[in-house]
């Protein structure tokens, strides 16, 4: 039952006034000695049917009647001002609709200082007129009769470039995004003076891209003054604030729904232009229409992960303490800030290790590229390749095993906030599991056959995935004993769905098949946060169980007055009712939900607070082997031993399934993922051919070590995230023991066949 | 420059997932654009339009086609199978089932392709090895799953005697 309490926290410098809401559900947590049933066991999806059969229904799958197919024109030029456009061929093109471009489309605010369809163009893909036509084809010969005339601007790509001082500005004021974020603690600098042992490097990490396999678009339709998006987003809440503010709606007129959705990996995070322009163009042309991107689109225009270059010094006294932590991060932001998470590459220098001495300085860097967007553990993944490996580095420099060192440092309590964690012991147990299962061994010594070489790796990471307030969620009884749960969160994939499915069975002591759980669309659901920062399940969990709590209260005093017992002697296990010491007194939910029908019984629950006092983490360890041939630069992960502390598992599958799936994306982060832009800002490889990502003979044998151990300090529920952490150190793990392997230190992503055999003919330079 | 092609279309007869179905298309119609917007079968979904990622992936004549890159003349005279048409009425196929059970779907984007990718191998191939099933699932992306739960899925399919790598 929450109980809502709201403070007004008085500025008194005569800005607004703050106000605190805090949401008490009352609920104890689940804890270890708590007997569940049906939270902890390995069920299938529950939408499992709906994808093998085919039937689920993604945003481009929606199926209205006059639907009109929508493209959008981009720039060919990194930077460039339009002179010009002339839109009337296309117009004029028998089966299109609306065309929209920056001569015709109403003047929308976009990114901090720019227009929807801006007559400045800043990357090659950046959007220049959209047209809605009758089918694909006709869209297409439709852009291609718009006459645009570009006037070339001078243009800069790559952090380097971007940074010189006489670089073309990306936008009026230069090319940093703001000042530098600094953040400090102790005195790094003098510490490093005084310490015995320096590790003084630079490392970089590339642009990626997210290639979820079903690329952002939507389909938008009107009625009347009310508009319908099926958009493939990760928020159907933040998607629907925007769309209303930029077109002017009020938010009850503005339905966004997401079903099913092929992945988002933290591009979809934001609401991106498509929804609005697929909205105007609809409006336009009084028709329903489909934008979807296509993958050149999405690898140029939806987002990406920013490259970054990293100065690590590591400062540690000749026992292996760390003393210093000091890092100095350029990332490459693209050419706009789109908002949504940013990439904090700083936090994992100021949070993984104990260290009284730790700065950090922090600066986005505008290039005319496209955009970049949070992408799983965005910042942690960039961050921990330097830190990881630079601790790899003062390990060897120590003659020291690198599992003793992080042994002996790691953190134990939030040194920003100055607060223990929840689980203090959490990397502990990652580092002892991993290595266990893993047989590492510090005097095992590197092995190989003819030009291949083997050796071992491993790195840590920590992440939040604590979940936090807001985020809500209904339960009703149905007269038949069924349940149903609302909530206005979304399943991205990784299976929310089905995990919260199991949270209400669990508190309703109903089976799970007769629970059904309704998501994704902000007409019926209530508020819930993005799906991001792997905390779906840590917020919506708690929200789901104190709904269900507060139904299972009412339920309970009904059958109490139907027994005639007190409602404190009822159990209720499987959809039975039973009296405590008295088995034959007993119901099914469904008597009593019938017997009440049409009166309902309903529960209505909030996300509590976090604890106070206290920070809640997860963390991680993983081990890898690899083999390298010197000959031809192929690294080939053997295997891989992942071991994730994320509170409870609520459904072991489901997190198997986020480990092994993020290993594989570390996997091609460390190896083969890169965008490669030409001196000309055009992307090469904005294509599934050439951008490569992991296929099946690609992934190595992974073991995923559970740590399945409640936080119950961290919500009711003691789950906590797991979605984004198991990537953070796949990369640097598998550098790691490269170096173990072969000898060279490749202090760059991706650590490609190209840069295994310059470092190694650096490294050996007599021929054999 | 503003020349917009003279287009004719033709009539076309095809068997999708068991049915006969006669269609007007354009020549340069896609089997994908056909299939999804013309039967209204969902199922092959759109990703990397160039016949790498197998999203797409339809059988005709029982062979792994991208249908994004495929004439939809070209299906004249053939048959089509789409993942609508792996079910037996309400009875699952065993790969359908064995990719629920096994955990094998995730954002569930990639897994028409998957599935139909694993049924022309099996049918091809009944007991293939883990390494061939690796192998032959080259042309089909995931990027959610880490694809060993597909593989166990597959090979919990396949008839004994494929060996263990």
């Amino acid at each position: 039952m929450p109980r809502l309490h709201v403070d007004r926290l008085r500025s008194g410098d005569g800005s607004e006034d703050e106000y605190r809401v805090v949401e008490r559900t009352g609920l104890a947590a689940w804890d270890a000695t708590t007997a569940l049933t049906v939270v902890g066991r390995p069920y299938p999806r529950v939408e499992g049917a709906e994808k093998v059969t085919g039937r689920a229904c993604y945003a481009g799958d929606v199926r209205l009647a006059g639907l009109l197919h929508a493209r959008v024109l981009r720039s060919p030029l990194p930077h460039a001002r339009i002179r010009r456009i002339d839109t009337a061929a296309a117009e004029a093109l028998p089966g299109v609709h609306a065309v929209l471009g920056t001569h015709s489309a109403p003047a929308i605010r976009w990114y901090p200082d720019g227009l929807l369809f801006d007559r400045t163009l800043r990357f090659v893909g950046d959007e220049v007129a959209a047209v809605a036509a009758e089918s694909e084809e006709t869209a297409a010969d439709a852009l291609r009769l718009v006459a645009v005339e570009y006037e070339p601007l001078p243009f800069v790509v790559g952090l380097e470039a971007a940074l010189r001082p006489e670089a073309p500005p990306v936008r009026e004021g230069g090319n940093l995004v703001g000042p530098p974020k600094v953040y400090a603690r102790g005195d790094a600098e003098a510490a490093l003076r005084e310490a015995p042992v320096v590790i003084d490097e630079t490392y970089t990490t590339q642009t990626a891209l997210h290639n979820c396999l079903e690329p952002h678009g939507c389909t938008a339709t009107w009625d009347g003054e009310r508009l319908t998006l099926w958009d493939s987003t990760q928020s159907v809440f933040d998607v629907r604030e925007r769309v209303a503010e930029t077109l002017g709606l009020p938010e009850h007129r503005v339905r966004v729904i997401k079903h099913h959705m092929g992945g988002g990996f933290g591009s979809k995070q934001i609401a991106w232009k498509h929804a609005v322009i697929a909205a105007l163009l609809a409006r336009r042309a009084g028709r329903p229409v489909r934008l979807m991107l296509d993958r050149e689109a999405e690898n140029l225009a939806a987002g990406n992960r920013n490259a970054t270059r990293q100065r690590v010094r590591l400062g540690a006294t000749r026992d292996g303490t760390l003393t210093a932590i000091s890092a100095r991060i350029e990332q490459d932001t693209g050419a706009y800030l789109v908002g949504g998470e940013g990439s904090n590459t700083s936090a994992i220098y100021q949070t993984l290790y104990r260290c009284p001495n730790v700065t950090t300085e922090q600066v986005g860097v505008y290039t005319n590229t496209g955009p970049a967007v949070a992408f799983r553990a965005p910042g942690h993944v960039e961050g921990a390749f330097a830190l990881e490996s630079a601790m790899d580095e003062l390990a060897r420099a120590l003659d020291m095993d690198p599992l003793a060192l992080r042994l002996r440092n790691y953190a134990e309590a939030d040194q920003r906030r100055g607060r223990p964690y929840t689980t203090p012991d959490g990397l502990r147990l990652c580092y002892e599991r991993a290595a266990a299962e893993f047989g590492w061994r510090r005097d095992r010594r590197p092995s190989g056959q003819g030009s291949r070489r083997r050796g071992i790796g491993m790195a840590a990471h920590d992440w939040g995935g604590s979940g936090y307030p807001p985020g809500y969620a209904w339960v009703k009884l149905n007269g038949d004993g069924s349940a149903e749960v609302v909530t206005g969160t979304q399943d991205i994939g990784t299976g929310t769905r089905t995990g919260l499915t199991q949270i209400a069975a669990e508190e309703l002591g109903l089976p799970l098949e007769r629970v059904l759980l309704h998501l994704g669309d902000t007409a019926t659901g209530v508020y819930a946060p993005v799906s991001a920062g792997s905390a779906t399940q840590a917020t919506i969990g708690p929200a789901v169980r104190a709904a269900a709590a507060e139904a299972r209260r009412q339920l309970l005093e009904a059958a109490a007055t139907m027994l005639e017992a007190a409602p404190a002697d009822l159990q209720l296990r499987e959809g039975t009712i039973r009296v405590a010491g008295a088995p034959d007194r007993a119901l099914d939910v469904a008597d009593v939900t019938r017997r009440i029908a049409p009166h309902m019984i309903q529960g209505h629950g909030a996300r509590g607070p976090n604890p106070d006092g206290k920070a809640v983490r997860t963390f991680g360890a993983q081990c890898v082997e690899v083999e390298v041939d010197v000959d031809t630069g192929e690294v080939s992960v053997l295997r891989v031993v992942a071991s994730h502390e994320c509170g409870r598992i609520v459904n072991p599958t489901l997190v198997d399934s986020q480990v092994l799936g993020a290993v594989t994306q570390g996997v091609g982060f460390a190896l083969m993922e890169e965008r490669v832009v030409d001196a000309g800002g055009v992307v090469l490889n904005a294509n599934l051919e050439e951008y490569k990502v992991p296929t099946a003979p690609d992934v190595p044998a992974v073991v995923h070590a559970r740590v399945d151990r409640p936080d119950p300090e961290a919500n009711a529920t003691g789950a906590k995230g797991i979605g984004e952490p198991p990537l953070v150190p796949t990369a640097p793990a598998i550098a790691n023991a490269v170096f173990d392997a072969v000898g060279v230190r490749i202090r760059h992503t991706p650590l490609s066949r190209r840069r295994l055999l310059a470092a190694l003919a650096a490294h050996r330079p007599e021929p054999a | 420059m503003n020349v917009i092609p003279i287009r004719s279309s033709s009539e076309i007869r095809l068997t999708v997932n068991g049915r006969p179905v006669t269609l007007e298309v354009r020549p340069e119609a896609l089997l994908l654009d056909v299939l999804r917007d013309r039967l209204q079968l969902k199922g092959a979904r759109r990703s990397c339009d160039m016949q790498v990622c197998g999203a797409c992936t339809v059988l005709v004549d029982g062979a792994p086609v991208s249908a994004c890159t495929y004439l939809a003349v070209e299906a004249d005279g053939r048959e089509v199978l789409t993942v609508e048409g792996l079910a037996d009425g309400d009875r699952l196929d065993p790969l359908q089932e064995a990719f629920i059970e096994h955990g094998a779907v995730q954002c569930g984007f990639c897994t028409a392709g998957m599935l139909l990718t694993a049924k022309a191998l099996l049918a091809e191939e009944p007991s293939p090895s883990p390494a061939r099933v690796a192998e032959y699932l080259r042309g089909n992306l995931c990027r959610c799953t880490g694809y060993r739960k597909i593989l166990d899925a597959i090979l919990a399919c396949a008839a004994p005697g494929g060996g263990t790598r």
